[in-house]
């Protein structure tokens, strides 16, 4: 089963990434960008997806700071 | 009194650690693939970029063979320092409360900085003034210390908040000013700036950093008398 984690950071602790991101794209000519978060997408081939949540909490995020979202792939992805 | 020093593939600053350490007492490198830790009193885990750093600084190397035994050495009551990246590792581990993320400035930043001793009754800074002041090199990327609110509160009002970056010193956006912490029970103590390179005023500037080790040595000597 092919699977994608997206992990981010959550809500409320700073991240310098995106507030890069949010000030570089206006200076582009993108005007009306807000809230802008840099996060980290993970894709991975799993035989057991009941796996994904303990793989999250131990190793792909750290709970303390990031949000992650696990999504199943169907077919070969 | 014989101080550990981890070695993972990535360390970077365990030679220095294993000179600081030689400065009050015996020490010995301990690899990443070695579950005894050689008798060893205490554990430096030092900076560097264990395994790459790959996913998040210290993420892997927490599941080290080494660290699985520094682990069970913290829970039995063993003193364990952790540097920089050692720092890094110790929070990945859940010894220590909280974790670094990147720098609010982005940059890696290399400088001396002052650090104000918040506790001098701990195991790692008993042989420092308390309300006195070190200095001593930072250097990283991933300094930027983050607990929840509700944590930091208690962590404060526990005396876990051990060192600060003096006033205009916070270079990486820490919440609070914290530079290093130790865990609840007092033998876990982790910071970002570099003691082991502050041992000689010859070629530090500084020999502040000392009075970290030292304060290691008088804690597991004082435990044996």
């Amino acid at each position: 089963m092919r699977a994608r984690v997206l992990i981010r950071p959550k809500a409320g602790i700073l991240d310098p990434q995106g507030v890069a991101v949010e000030r570089a794209l206006p200076a582009l000519g993108f005007a009306g960008v807000a809230n802008v978060h840099v996060g980290r997408l993970v894709e991975l081939d799993v035989e057991d997806p009941a796996q994904l949540e303990p793989m999250c909490e131990k190793l792909l995020a750290n709970p303390l700071v990031e949000d992650y979202e696990v999504e199943l792939l169907d077919g070969s992805g | 009194m014989r101080f550990g020093v981890l070695q993972f593939p990535g360390s970077c600053d365990e030679l220095d650690a294993l000179a600081a350490a030689r400065r009050v007492g015996d020490a010995e490198l301990i690899w990443h693939g070695e579950r005894d830790l050689g008798g060893a009193d205490a554990i430096v885990v030092p900076g560097g970029f264990s395994y790459g750093d790959y996913l998040r600084a210290g993420a892997i190397a927490r599941f080290s063979p080494a660290m699985e035994s520094v682990i069970a050495f913290a829970n039995e009551g063993g003193l364990v320092l952790g540097i920089c990246n050692g720092f890094q590792v110790l929070c990945e581990a859940r010894l220590l409360p909280g974790a670094l993320l990147g720098n609010a400035n982005l940059r890696f930043t290399f400088r001396q900085v002052d650090l104000d001793v918040v506790q001098a009754d701990t195991a790692f800074t008993g042989a420092c003034a308390a309300g006195g002041r070190l200095s001593i090199p930072a250097k990283h990327s991933w300094g930027r210390y983050y607990a929840a609110e509700e944590t930091l509160d208690g962590m404060e009002a526990g005396g876990q908040v051990v060192l600060r970056y003096a006033p205009g010193q916070n270079f990486n956006g820490s919440l609070r000013d914290i530079a290093g912490v130790r865990n609840e029970a007092g033998n876990v103590f982790g910071l970002m700036p570099h003691p082991e390179h502050a041992v000689d005023e010859l070629v530090g500037g500084s020999a502040d950093g000392l009075a970290i080790f030292e304060s290691m040595r008088l804690s597991v000597e004082g435990a044996r008398a």
